[in-house]
């Protein structure tokens, strides 16, 4: 679709504030003028030129603050790369009644299978086993044995869009599913259970995917951990902060539980060294949503909604 | 008075095994690195030991099989009794059993974590936060898993749990093996290198043999292309050269490989490489699948002694 406009010599202009995904930029180009400011949300000092944009786009983690959206007094549409726009001044931009658009849903599949991948990585010593053979150990003898995870319960904390993929994932590896969460489903047929301890307390895995707010904030805590138990194994790949995590740190290091699988921490990018010097973990670097295929998408339904809005069409994925 | 049974103590005996065979029987023991010269070790008791217990690896020979006078039964730890004397035993109508099928589901989810830890650059990601690479730069993307085109090669019981895992991730699933099978719903390939050609992750999980030594070579790598990854759990089947040399000029994507021809050494070039995931043959290796072969061998010692039908009876010949 080529908007009024958009194609002709004077291309419309708008700001890109955020990295993700690295696709973005070349696909605005095809269609814009694109102003790149990637210190916009913590800088005051956005260029003259950059203040008369008509189009926001920004990440789930840069997200847009209300100073950043009120020191642009043009922009229509402020278009979001990612699905969370918790992030985003909601509120500034309804003031000025500026629509918020999302691209939703996308890298859930790709989230949820990272959630998969750390289940069966922690159980079977996947990581473990790599650097057994790369160290040259094998020769002298055999390793450990990993656990099965058929069999096994895992409790989700947070039955939303990654949540209900994962309970779909692991019901087909023989493991049984419960939930807990601030509210029971009706759609699903899984155990609920209003109390988070006590869900930890019967399963064997507790996989972290709801989303960080004041409410969630280090939900995860040592007591949680305690009724998990000496068997029990930690996923997180929602937020860092819903884990309280020195309390994680101290849980592992004395075999509160046995071990964890870990994509987010609570000071991104820095991971304490007592976690990084451990053996019964698994460390990735947020890279839950990080597939080429998923970017390419987040880039596609970007573009559709910024073309839309400017073709003066309905938005395909208006948030709020 | 307790039967009086010889152990043979081997690395890979599940650990459960020893103090429940204890707990049960009068217990000899003899260690693997004896086995070459047994007679020296076994003449106390050679005479009396009415059941033999091994392993997989090392088996039975001839000549222990023959320098126990009184044996009525060999009991395998393991599914595989190749190196076990079944002639010697059969002679003497010595019955052996074994402990086949426990592990298929351990192996099959194995494969899976394979095929998502290469996919999502797993292990390399865990090496990037734990060397503080984090603080300088992104880590790269990886590929998705989920509805990607999955082939398996051999379609028997671990196949088939493969293709149950694959399906949850919404993979199209397709399978070539010796022939079609009738009860499954996923499309089938009579020509390996046509569905190498089809799909984004090949899984090996065919049975090892003479008839498919080297089934998998450069012609299938090259089919699979650039942008495949593939995943090996058969020992025998594939050509490590092939692959080493696929992976090292990126004919394939990547790799997930837990068998090597020469295990326990594992090629210099496979070390240095980013693109695959190693295991030390560990795809059946779990506490359940020890715990549950050590009460098979126990199960198939008590009906023997009991005079019950044994439960997993090696049948003379089949193998």
């Amino acid at each position: 679709m080529e908007p009024n406009g958009v194609n002709s010599a004077e291309k419309l202009e708008v700001l890109l504030v955020c990295e993700d995904p690295p696709q973005m930029l070349p696909a605005l180009e095809k269609h814009f003028e694109v102003h790149v400011q990637l210190d916009a949300h913590i800088s005051d000092a956005l260029p003259a030129a950059a203040k008369h944009v008509c189009a926001l786009v920004t990440g789930t983690l840069v997200g847009a603050g209300q100073r950043l959206i009120n020191s642009l007094p043009d922009i229509e549409i402020i278009a979001c790369t990612g699905g969370h726009v918790d992030r985003i001044d909601m509120a500034a931009a309804r003031v000025r009644g500026i629509p918020v658009t999302n691209a939703p849903g996308i890298s859930a599949p790709d989230v949820a299978d990272l959630g998969l991948a750390l289940i069966l990585g922690v159980s079977r010593r996947l990581i473990e086993s790599h650097h057994f053979v790369r160290d040259g150990r094998w020769p002298e003898g055999g390793m450990g044995f990993g656990r099965r995870v058929g069999g096994k319960k895992v409790g989700i904390l947070g039955l939303g869009g990654i949540g209900r993929i994962i309970a779909r994932r692991v019901h087909a590896f023989d493991m049984e599913v419960c939930y807990s969460g601030p509210g029971r489903k009706d759609d699903v047929s899984y155990p609920f259970f209003d109390d988070l301890s006590e869900m930890a307390r019967h399963v064997d895995y507790l996989v972290v995917c709801c989303p960080e707010s004041p409410q969630t904030r280090h939900l995860v805590d040592m007591p949680v951990l305690r009724a998990l138990g000496p068997e029990g194994m930690l996923i997180n790949i929602a937020r860092g902060a819903i884990v309280d995590e020195a309390a994680l740190i101290e849980a592992l290091a004395q075999g509160i539980i046995a071990g964890a699988g870990l994509d987010v921490f609570e000071d991104e990018p820095h991971v304490p060294e007592a976690l990084t010097a451990m053996d019964n973990v698994i460390l990735q670097a947020h890279v839950g949503a990080f597939t080429t295929e998923a970017k390419l998408e987040m880039v596609d339904v970007t573009m559709n909604n910024l073309l839309n809005h400017f073709a003066g069409q309905p938005l395909p994925n208006p948030v709020g | 008075m307790k039967p009086e049974v010889l152990m043979i103590i081997a690395k890979t005996n599940p650990v459960q095994l020893e103090p429940a065979v204890e707990a049960e029987y009068t217990v000899h023991k003899l260690n693997q690195t004896e086995m070459a010269d047994c007679e020296s070790h076994i003449g106390e008791y050679k005479d009396r030991v009415r059941a033999l217990i091994t392993q997989t690896a090392p088996g039975a020979d001839a000549t222990l099989i023959g320098a126990l006078s009184k044996l009525e039964i060999i009991a395998c730890s393991g599914a595989h009794v190749d190196a076990i004397d079944l002639a010697a035993a059969e002679a003497r109508n010595i019955p052996v059993t074994n402990t086949p099928g426990i592990s298929y589901d351990d192996v099959g989810d194995y494969v899976m974590a394979q095929i998502l830890a290469t996919s999502r650059r797993f292990s390399e990601a865990d090496r990037f936060v734990r060397s503080g690479r984090w603080h300088n730069e992104a880590m790269g993307f990886g590929h998705r898993v989920n509805n990607r085109k999955l082939g398996i090669v051999g379609l028997g019981p671990i196949g088939r749990v493969v293709a149950k895992r694959g399906r949850c991730f919404e993979m199209d699933v397709c399978y070539t093996d010796v022939k079609q099978i009738a009860d499954v719903p996923y499309r089938y390939f009579d020509d390996l290198v046509e569905m190498a050609r089809e799909v984004d992750f090949m899984a090996v999980t065919c049975k090892s043999g003479a008839a498919t030594h080297h089934l998998i070579g450069a012609p299938v790598f090259e089919a699979l292309g650039p942008t495949g990854v593939f995943v090996n759990i058969s020992r025998g089947v594939v050509d490590d050269a092939a692959l080493i040399k696929a992976l090292g000029e990126g004919v394939i994507r990547g790799a997930g490989i837990d068998v090597f021809e020469t295990s326990p050494h594992v090629p210099e070039e496979l070390l240095r490489l980013d693109n695959v995931v190693l295991s030390p043959h560990v795809a059946g290796n779990t506490e359940e699948v020890t715990q549950a072969q050590s009460d098979l061998v126990m199960a198939n010692l008590s009906a023997h002694f009991a005079g019950q039908p044994l439960l997993n009876l090696v049948e003379p010949g089949s193998h």
